[in-house]
């Protein structure tokens, strides 16, 4: 357990020495966040005030789904620099290097939630729910993200390097996150796309973020989540562990 | 105590087609340090990273201080130091960072992991770069820091793979004097290597690899009696005095040096000849511009080995 907190610890301690990464994390969903609402925000909802609202929590969604990266590329490179063989090569758990860099990314995950909705605040953007249905929603992008980092410790481990992962990444996420009502809502897009957002388990979790930050219904959306939330852990988890397992011994 | 501290039989490792261990037999004494000699991809590392527990075996058998590395890895792992070829330690965080970390990894308290930290970057020579993060160290920097990684819990045995391959002959004596001092406190000591020079400086005994086998495990002297020689070369200040200087030097030595331009090349046996031959020059006149005697390059060594077994075959 020590062993794994002292590999978060690394890992925020590369954050706060890597000033780089935690701007990725901070600001990168601020400039979305002000090109939507300033560029398209007028456009798509009539007016910037309107849309910041809409969007607002479509960018929790999008950053969950870009943050969980993170942990793909921070284990390849570890694995890549030999981080990974003097881990270990000490009296360690085998488990802990994985379980660190999780532990890393939800600090990070955390901290970039933060800095969106205080910016989002800053903006403009008000809750129409109260402190405790916005912390759930919090909490609900914290687990999806936790949920879909299975899916990136896999590529991690399965991947040559940290670039490839990265690459794969976008051609996953992109899809996932445009063709939802992370942005727009879906009403103009043609049958197939929205028969497509109808499936994308993203949309759910819109739904369910915007219920729980501005209002509407809100258990069914919720329980589809978690739904997909236990189905990507149930099959991925076991999948990255294996090649986890893999990695630890042949390479 | 155990008298083997690492020992291995018929390791084999295969990835796919290639087999990168073929029967590998070793035995190294406690508070030894045994020379792995061989080229790029006589399977070193391989056997390096087995007995570290980085890899498991196809077949065969190795325990170090008695321990079993396949079913009794964790206890090897409190017992051992790596520095593996590439150097593990985080780029990102500073040298005294990674040492806490390992410290911390390794159940030291927060307080003993900061003051083994400290010791260790004065005993490396770090203390300077202590709070710089890793990347903007040298090459012969970060050696050490991962040096000093592997020796956080004061290992027992510490593997070395290739530790100044890519070194500066500065930053290879420093490292040099750093491996001396551990087996000076006791520590068994495993070092993989291409070069001869390197083996010869460091090794109680060498064993060489070829092709996934060890093709040759003896002292460091013998191997070299083995390979007959050591060469001897030099060059004149005085160009034109080269054939006077070639019938010198047969006088003392009793070979018809070979001649590459103004370069002559001899064969020795002795070390003692070079001082003779020295004299004798100086003697006549010659003066010197340039002489040296060469160990046989790990070319030679292999050209010799393999010479002998296609003789003993």
């Amino acid at each position: 357990m020590s062993q794994c907190l002292t590999l978060t610890w690394r890992g925020i301690v590369k954050l706060r020495r890597h000033p780089a990464s935690l701007a990725d994390v901070v600001f990168g969903p601020a400039i979305f966040l002000v090109l939507f609402v300033y560029v398209f925000g007028g456009a798509i909802a009539g007016s910037t005030r309107e849309y910041l609202q809409f969007v607002l929590p479509g960018m929790l969604g999008l950053m969950t789904l870009l943050a969980t990266m993170g942990v793909g590329t921070a284990l390849n490179q570890d694995i890549e620099k030999g981080v990974f063989d003097r881990i270990r090569s000490l009296p360690t758990l085998r488990i802990a290097p994985l379980v660190g860099a999780i532990g890393a990314d939800v600090v990070r995950q955390v901290v970039a939630i933060i800095a969106l909705l205080g910016f989002g605040l800053a903006l403009g953007f008000r809750f129409s729910t109260g402190p405790l249905p916005v912390l759930a929603a919090c909490a609900l992008a914290l687990g999806f993200a936790l949920a879909l980092s299975w899916v990136w410790v896999l590529l991690g481990l399965s991947l040559p390097n940290a670039q490839a992962v990265q690459g794969l990444g976008a051609v996953i996420i992109f899809p996932l996150s445009f063709a939802s009502n992370i942005f727009v809502p879906t009403d103009t897009m043609p049958g197939w796309l929205a028969a497509f957002v109808q499936v994308n388990p993203v949309r759910h979790l819109m739904d369910a973020l915007r219920g729980l930050m501005l209002g509407g219904p809100v258990a069914r959306p919720v329980l589809i989540t978690l739904a997909w939330m236990i189905g990507f852990v149930a099959v991925f988890a076991p999948l990255a562990l294996a090649a986890y397992r893999r990695r630890s011994l042949t390479s | 105590m155990q008298k083997l501290a690492i020992e291995a039989y018929g390791l084999v490792k295969r990835y796919g087609e290639v087999t990168a261990l073929d029967g590998v037999d070793l035995a190294v004494r406690t508070g030894t340090v045994i020379g792995v000699l061989g080229p790029n991809g006589a399977g070193k590392t391989t056997a390096v990273r087995i007995l570290a527990t980085l890899l498991r075996p196809d077949a065969g058998t190795a325990a170090v201080l008695g321990h079993d590395v396949t079913t009794a890895g964790h206890q090897v792992r409190q017992l051992i130091g790596v520095a593996g070829q590439q150097t593990s330690v985080d780029e990102d965080l500073t040298g005294r960072h990674n040492l806490r970390m390992v410290g911390r990894l390794l159940g030291f308290s927060r307080k003993d992991a900061a003051a083994r930290a400290t010791a260790l970057l004065a005993e490396f020579g770090l203390d300077g770069a202590a709070d710089r993060p890793v990347k903007t160290y040298s090459g012969g920097m970060r050696r050490r820091l991962d040096l000093a990684a592997s020796l956080v819990n004061r290992p027992r045995v510490v593997f070395l793979d290739e530790p100044t391959t890519g070194l500066d002959p500065v930053a290879r004596g420093a490292l040099w004097d750093r491996i001396r001092a551990l087996v000076a406190e006791g520590t068994t000591v495993l070092l993989t290597t291409q070069y001869l020079e390197e083996a010869d400086a460091l090794a109680d005994e060498i064993v060489v690899f070829d092709h996934g086998r060890v093709a040759a495990h003896d002292s460091p002297t013998a191997l070299k009696r083995r390979l007959g020689t050591q060469t001897l070369d030099l060059r004149l200040a005085d160009p034109a005095r080269v054939d006077e200087a070639a019938a010198l030097v047969t006088a003392v030595v009793g070979t018809v040096p070979a001649r590459v331009g103004e370069r002559l090349s001899v064969p020795v046996t002795d070390g003692a000849m070079m001082p003779a031959v020295v004299r004798r020059l100086d003697d006549a006149g010659a003066e010197i511009a340039e002489i040296a005697l060469h160990l046989p390059s790990l070319d030679d060594v292999f050209r010799a080995l393999t010479t002998q077994k296609e003789l003993a075959a």
